[in-house]
Parts: C-alpha cells; structure tokens; sequence
C-alpha cells in the first residue's frame, strides 16, 4: 500500500514537469532556449497567490467547474496503473469508470465555460463536446480489443497480462490500438495537430478559449488538472510499452518516468513538425483513430 | 392485496369528485392532487412488506368475456411500480402548484380525472394477470393521457400531437391483440397463470415481434417513436415527466412480462433488441440534439434511454439463450435499473423544464438563458438531473450505464457473434454518452448560464415550495441511487429471476462479482467529493484576505459585451448537427447577407423527424389516397352508421349459425 501510496504522491508531482519537457522541445526546434523545465510549477505556485477576478455574468458554476474536474482527474489517476504496478483502485471494469470521470471533467469544463456568457467560450466548447464524440468511440473500442486480447476489463490487470507483453506475437494489434490511442491522446489533452496550447486565436479556439475567463487560483487548478489528464493519458500509451524490469520497483518506476519524458519530447515533435489541422478535418483524424482500433479489434478476433 | 383496490379506489374516486367539481378551479384541484398523493403514498408505505414476502393473488370472476379481475404483484410487477408510485405522487403534488396558473382558463377537474385514472391504469397494468383486463387498462392508460396531451388542445400542433398519438398508441394496440389471442390460444384461457406450456414452431417468435411492436409503440422504439417527440412537448409539463418518466416504461415491462411466457428466448430476438437499442440510443440523442425546443428535447432524449434499456434487455435475452448467466443476469439488471433511474432523472429533468416554462412562459432554448442567478434551486436540479442522464459518475445514470457496459465487455469474451454485438454496444453507448454530454451541456450551459438572451427572463424567479420540493426529492433520490449502487442491485435478484429462470445461487455469484465494482465505483465517487471539498477549503483559505472583484466578461479588450454575443444553442451544436447532416436533414431557412449593413437578418434550423419525413408520411399520403376512395360508404347520416352496425351484427350471426 505504502508503494502505491508513493506511486500517487510520484504521479501529482512529475506530472507537471512533462509540459516543461515538450516546451524545452519545441524551442529546440525553433532554436530558442525555451523557457525552464520547471515553468509550469513556478506558474501554477505564482498564480496561487493572485487574487481573483471573475466576470459578473457567472455564478458558483464557473468557480466549482475548475475543482471539479481536478478533483475528477485526481481520483482518475488512483485508476491508471504505473510503471506496471496495481493502481490504488482497481476492479473488474474500471476503465469504465476511468473514461467516465475525464467525462465529468469535460461536462465541468464545459459548463463553466458557457457561465462566462462569452462567444469565445461557447465557441470552445461547442468544439471540445463535439471532439469528444468521435474521440470516446475510439478509446473504448481500442480498450476493449485490448480487454479481448488480455480477457481483462481492469486497467491493471490488463496492462499487466502476459498477452501484452512478448509484443512479438501480437504487435500488430497493439501498434493499431496505439496509434488509436496515440491520436486520441493529442486531441484529449489539447495539442497540435487538434489544437494548439499556446495560443487562444479563434482559429485555435477549443482548450485554451475555454478557459479563457478563469484567472488565479482557479486557473492553477485548471493547469495542473491539465498536467494530470497529460499524465494518465499518456500511461496509457506507456502502459502498453513499458515491461517490469527484474530490479524491483524503484528501477521501474525512473524507467516509467522516463518513458513518460520520451513520450512528451514525442509530442514536442509532433507540435514542432506538423502544423494544426483545419478545424473541419478534425473530425476525419479522429475517425481514423476510430478505424484503427476497430481494426485491431478485428485482429483481436482470431 | 385487497389494499392496493382501496388505492384505485381513492383514485377513480378523487379523480370523479374533482371532475364534478370542474367549475371550481381551486376545489378540483385540491381535490384531485390530494386524491393521487395519498394513494400513492399509502401504496408505497404497504407495498414494501408485499415487495418482500413475495407475490399475492388477487382473483375475481369477471362478467367480461375471457376476463377475470385477476390481479398480483411479483418483483418484476414491483421494479416497476415503485417508480410509478413514487414519481406519481411527487408530480401531482408539483402539478397543483403548476395548474394554478391555469385556473379559470382550463377545466381543472377534468385534468386531474384524467390524471388520477392515468395513475390507476398504469398501477393495474403492472399488476394484471388476465390478457383482458391489461388490453382494457392499456387503452384507459392510452385513452386519458391522450386527454391530458389535448389540455391544451386548442393551440392547434397540440391538436395534432395528439391526433398523432392516439393513432400511434392504437396500432401498437392492434399488435397487442394480435400476441394476446397467440398467447391465449394454446390454453383457451387469457389468464397469464393459464400460460403455461410454451407455444411451439414459430409462434413464440410471431409472438415477441407483435410485443416488440406493439409495446414498443408505448415504449418509443425507433422507427416506432414518432408519436413521443410530438405528445410529450404538448402535454403540462408535471403530465409529461409521468409519460415519459414511468408510462412508456410500460411498454418496456410488457416486453420483459411477455418473454416469461416464450421460454428460452432464441438469439436473434436478443439480437433484435440491441439493434433497436442502439438505433433509439444514437439516433435518439442525435435528433435530441438538433433541438431548440426544450421539452422536445427531453422527448428525444427518452427515446435514447428507452433504447440503452433495450440494450440491457437485449444482452439479456442473448445471455438466456446462449446460457451465459453473466450476459442475462447483468443484462437484465442494467435494463431494470436504467427504468428506474430514467423515470426519476427524466421525471426531475421535465419538472425542471416546467418550471422553466411556467416562469419564463417559453420552451425556446435559444431566448433564455443566466436562469441559474434567478432560479438556483431550479437550476441546481436540473444540473443533477442533466449529468445523472449523461451517465456521469457519481450519479444514479452511471451505476445502470456501467452494468451494460460491464456485461458487454464480459461479452466481447465470449462467441463470435455476441463479441460483435457487445462490442457495438460498448461503442454505441460510447457514442450516446458523449452525444448526451454536448446535449446536456447545450441544455444547461444555455437556459441557466450566461446572460438572459431576451425579455423572457427578466420575470423568472424560483417557483413555489410544491414545485421546487418534488425536484429536489427527485435530485437526491438520483444521488442516493449512486451512492448507494451495491445494495440497489441486489434489489433486483428475485425479478431477475422471474424472467431468466437462472438459478438462484448463480444470480447470487453474478450479482456478487458486480458489487465489489460497484463499491470501488462509490469509493472513488466519495473521494471526488472528498477532493473537491479540499480543493474548495484551500481556494477558499487562499482568497480569504484577498480582493474579489466583479468585472465584465473578458471579450478581448472589447467593453461593453452584449447578451447577444453569446453562443446560442444552435451555434453551440452546430458542428456536430453539420456533420451528421445527412441524417439529421435540419432544414435552414435565412437569406444571405449582401449589403455591407445588414438590417434585419433571420436564420432558422428545423430538424423534423427523419422516420416521419421519410417513412411514415410518404406511407400515409398513400393510405389516405386509398381511403378516400371509401368516401362513398360514409354518408355523414347517424341512421346509416347504425344500419351498418346492424346489418354487421346481423352477419356475424348467421356465419355463427
């Protein structure tokens, strides 16, 4: 328990270091310095001691909307396991419960941004719900041929069965569900090529113009309930990859860690390469990554 | 069992003194309210010792053909009547306060007749064991909420809702009679106790597609739906969250009571109903979201839950006839469940809208808006009820989401075809709960967020104690069902066991390996309370001693942001509605703007059915071409009507002779 404790306490404290990651990426690319690894943490500790500033169309919506989904997050994170270890919670269908908290993030978010009364902010949620609809599909369809493959509909125990793990037997299956999975992860968490995270233009305007009207510390909440969402997310993608090494747990979890590190400079890449899709075509790349794990689900049937 | 008579009794009774006491508005209703609530509740307080000890017999002879008063409460009778007592009874106490309004313009007394004996039919429904007696109190049930959907009859779509109606409900009627006489056929008798011996060949399966029609006629299956879009916006609001909170659930038990009488059902049958459940669900809140108009929302969106219960019903059939006991007892418990959860959530979410309309005098979407600031115990309801029929977390929608989803993805484990089947559950209910999530959020976000969008607003305030009071039990009987999810699914064993025959002790090895998930699942929905109560003490701590200003919305620098720079509804859905438009087929009408100062300028999106435009009035145009070929035989002469009737008598006796 202790472990899993400390697995938790680990998950709440690197996950912001992963945004300094991608940015120090992307000034690579762009031949800046780029701003310290640490940004996020001196930014979420700054805007902690603001005061507060809140537009007169809201009400209490607007300020439970930002502790809601952190809260949502937070709890998702005891469901996500790490670095192939049992998570705090885990039973028989938690990835349902999983997918189902980020929905009660989403529904908060949402709300909170319609409470502004703002064009900007409808706009942006208008986007994220209508993202959502092609994204969810896509993720439970790739975890369940991931459930067929293993026979497991928890978390846990599916990214710590056998099936997974000799990935030569059934690497085609598991490249399409991560690919899918992959996909959906850009466009959960609000990057390139769905969106963009550093601007809040309204050729851009999903994440960012949702939160546009949030300021302090309910806006350090929002960030750092980013930085989590960045986190389990992407454990998924890492759960897939990653194998138990025989050192024990302390080997595991650096080498965990830095998987999540490599899987950010990834996405660094990806945002330094590729430039953001019309909003439009936003749909048809998700609907690939529908295809994608429908297909593996179809390999999953042999 | 004698006592339940005395229920209906005060029922018919109230509901005749209030229709006599027409002419005084206030007495009628007083009347008629009071007449419902005490039957409802003395019901709810005697029915649970009967729920426990099992069913009780009530049998008298019947001078009726065929009938038999014959009546008896099982638990799969109890599933059902639990949520119609409760929601009955909070409704009528929010629809005395709701009828005022209406006082000297309506005739109150007739309302509440029709109401009361709605009430007293749908209780015999649930409880009738003589194929007579349910056709009779089926068409009493179709025949006064028919009449409560023309209260307002003069305003003519609502002439035509419940035209649409009434024909609607009668051919599912039709189907009825159908299955009753191939039920009754066997055993010569229309007692369900006759039915004993199974019907063989083909007749079992002729038999479930005339219940799969006709009952879900009532229940709202696509393509059979078309009537609930329609009837439900036209009815009062405490009328429509009793329709399509518990009177369509109807439909779903005359399904669930038919199939005890078929045997072990044949696949296809469960493959059937997963079709039509994930045709309902996805087109249900597709169509739902294309809505302005806020009850016709909600009416979509019973079609998209009636269809998530044909799901779990389907998963069970599947799992009866295919022998896997995980599929049929999880089924079938998730489908049960989601009756009740729906009837509170739906029933919360119509009252909510109610009382929007009766405030505000609208059910335009797109007009309102900021109503949480005037009506924030309203809002707060309706807030519960919204995330409770999105499925989100800690509420009661999720627990009976969950067991679909947990018995499907036990499905995609087994056979071929089941795993096929599961796996578009699992994706369809995917699709359906993010569908409902850009719903909700475009109900909510835009009638009690953001600023008033016209006029219709500024009067709005709380409404009365009796309104507000039934919501708010209705919000935390949503909550309570969530926190509560592991005892609640034991609740359902003894019906799950009426209808699957399963062995009792492999329901009980079922049943206990979803409570341990549904523990874990009230665990971490405590801890996201529990996190959200820390996050709001540290914000809390941190803002103590600092400046808390109140300004405009931020609007890029620009000052003076007008209510009607806010996204609308139809904005909000847009592209989600352009992207399924070939489905959808909204129609758009406005004209293009060419001058450089535009003056008035006018956009509108309509979205008619889809079954409707495409199936039902193409059909009816040529039956009523057909018809008006018979124009010859109706004269418009009462003395020539009798004489058909008389010489069709005449007739039928000598072929008997």
């Amino acid at each position: 328990m202790s472990m899993k404790i400390a697995q938790f306490v680990l998950i709440l404290m690197v996950s912001p270091f992963l945004f300094g990651v991608i940015n120090r990426t992307k000034a690579f690319f762009a031949g800046r310095k780029g701003a310290p690894l640490f940004q996020l943490y001196y930014d979420i500790v700054k805007l902690l001691h603001k005061s507060a500033v809140y537009s007169k169309s809201t009400t209490w919506i607007f300020i439970a909307g930002p502790m809601v989904s952190l809260s949502a997050v937070i709890v998702a994170s005891l469901i996500i396991p790490f670095a192939g270890w049992p998570s705090i919670i885990s039973f028989d269908g938690d990835i349902i419960l999983f997918f189902y908290l980020l929905g009660l993030a989403r529904f908060f978010t949402c709300l909170a941004a319609l409470d502004a009364g703002s064009s900007f902010e409808g706009m942006g949620a208008s986007r994220e719900v209508q993202f959502a609809v092609f994204a969810e599909p896509a993720l439970f369809v790739s975890l369940a041929a991931l459930a067929r493959l293993t026979g497991k509909s928890s978390l846990t125990d599916i990214f710590g069965s056998p099936q997974i793990h000799p990935w030569v037997s059934y690497g085609p299956l598991l490249c399409l569900a991560l690919g899918a999975l992959f996909i959906v992860f850009l466009a959960e968490n609000s990057r390139i090529p769905v969106d963009d995270p550093n601007t809040h233009l309204e050729l851009t305007m999903i994440h960012e113009a949702m939160v546009l009207d949030h300021g302090g510390v309910d806006f350090a909440y929002i960030l750092y309930g980013a930085a989590i969402k960045f986190w389990i997310l992407g454990s998924l993608l890492t759960g897939i990859i990653f194998k138990e090494s025989s050192y024990g747990w302390g080997v595991d979890t650096i080498i965990f860690i830095l998987l999540m590190v490599l899987l950010s400079v990834i996405v660094g890449v990806v945002e330094s390469a590729l430039a953001r899709l019309r909003l439009l075509k936003v749909p048809h790349f998700l609907i690939v990554a529908l295809s994608l794990s429908l297909v593996a689900f179809i390999i999953s049937l042999r | 069992m004698y006592f339940l008579l005395y229920f209906l009794g005060i029922l018919v009774i109230s509901g005749l003194f209030a229709v006599c006491l027409g002419r005084s508005s206030k007495a009628a209703n007083v009347i008629g309210a009071l007449g419902t609530v005490t039957a409802c509740s003395l019901g709810l307080m005697s029915f649970f010792p009967i729920g426990n000890s099992g069913s009780s017999i009530l049998n008298i002879p019947w001078s009726i053909p065929f009938g038999s008063f014959s009546l008896s409460l099982d638990a799969l009778g109890s599933v059902f009547l639990a949520p119609i007592l409760i929601l009955c009874a909070l409704s009528a106490l929010y629809g005395f306060e709701y009828l005022k309004h209406y006082y000297g313009r309506k005739n109150i007394g007739s309302a509440w007749f029709f109401y009361n004996i709605l009430v007293a039919s749908m209780i015999t429904v649930v409880l009738a064991r003589n194929a007579m007696l349910f056709l009779l109190a089926w068409e009493l049930m179709s025949v006064s909420s028919f009449f409560l959907v023309l209260f307002e009859g003069e305003k003519k779509e609502v002439a035509r809702a419940g035209l649409i109606y009434l024909i609607a409900t009668h051919i599912g009627t039709l189907f009825l009679l159908v299955m009753f006489i191939l039920l009754g056929q066997e055993s010569g008798s229309f007692d369900f106790a006759a039915w004993k011996t199974v019907p063989s060949g083909f007749t079992p399966s002729i038999i479930f597609l005339c219940a799969v029609i006709g009952f879900g006629t009532k229940a709202g299956f696509m393509p059979m739906h078309i009537w609930l879009p329609e009837a439900h916006p036209a009815a009062p609001s405490h009328v429509s969250a009793v329709m399509s909170g518990v009177m369509i659930k109807t439909g779903i038990y005359g399904i669930i009571r038919m199939l005890t009488f078929l045997g072990v059902p044949l696949a296809w049958w469960g493959y059937l109903l997963i079709a039509i459940g994930i045709t309902s669900g996805a087109l249900g809140v597709l169509f739902a979201l294309a809505q302005h108009d806020l009850k016709r929302l909600l009416a979509y969106h019973s079609i998209e839950n009636i269809g998530i219960i044909a799901l779990g019903i389907g998963l069970g059939i599947l799992g009866m006839s295919l022998n896997n006991p995980v599929l049929a007892v999880i089924g079938f418990t998730g489908g049960l469940l989601h009756v009740i959860n729906h009837a509170f959530f739906k029933g919360l979410l119509f009252l909510g809208a109610g009382a929007v309309l009766h405030e505000t005098g609208t059910r335009e979407i797109d007009v309102l808006g900021g109503l949480l600031k005037k009506m924030p115990i309203t809002g707060f309801c309706f807030l519960v009820g919204s995330a409770a029929i999105c499925g989100i977390p800690p509420l009661n929608g999720f627990i009976s989401e969950f067991l679909i989803y947990f018995a499907s993805f036990k499905g995609i484990l087994a056979s071929l075809p089941v795993t096929i089947m599961s796996l578009g559950i699992i994706a369809s209910l995917a699709l359906i709960g993010s569908l409902a999530v850009a719903c909700f959020t475009k109900a909510f976000g835009i009638i009690f967020l953001g600023e008033a969008r016209s006029a219709h607003c500024d009067k709005a305030r709380e409404p009365k104690i009796l309104m507000r009071g039934p919501m708010l039990v209705l919000a935390v009987i949503c909550v309570f069902i969530g926190l509560m999810a592991p005892f609640v699914v034991r609740i359902f064993k003894k019906a799950v066991f009426d209808i699957t025959q399963t062995p009792i002790n492999a329901i009980d090895t079922v049943v206990a390996g979803v409570v341990s998930p549904l523990s874990y699942i009230v665990i971490a929905a405590l801890l996201v309370y529990f996190i959200f109560l820390f996050l709001f003490i540290v914000r809390r701590g941190l803002l103590r001693k600092r400046e808390i200003r109140r300004v405009v919305t931020w609007d890029c620098g620009y000052a003076r942001p007008q209510a009607r720079m806010q996204y609308t509804a139809s904005s909000f859905v847009q592209p989600i509605v352009d992207f399924f438009k070939n489905t959808l087929r909204t129609h758009k009408s406005g004209h293009k703007i060419n001058e450089y100062f535009p003056k008035d300028f006018s956009y509108q999106t309509k979205t008619p059915d889809l079954f409707g435009e495409t199936i039902f009035k193409p059909a009816l145009d040529i039956i009523h071409r057909l018809v008006e070929k018979l124009t010859f035989i109706q004269h418009g002469q009462l003395k020539i009507y009798i004489l058909y009737i008389l010489a069709t008598l005449i007739a039928l006796f000598i072929w008997k002779f």
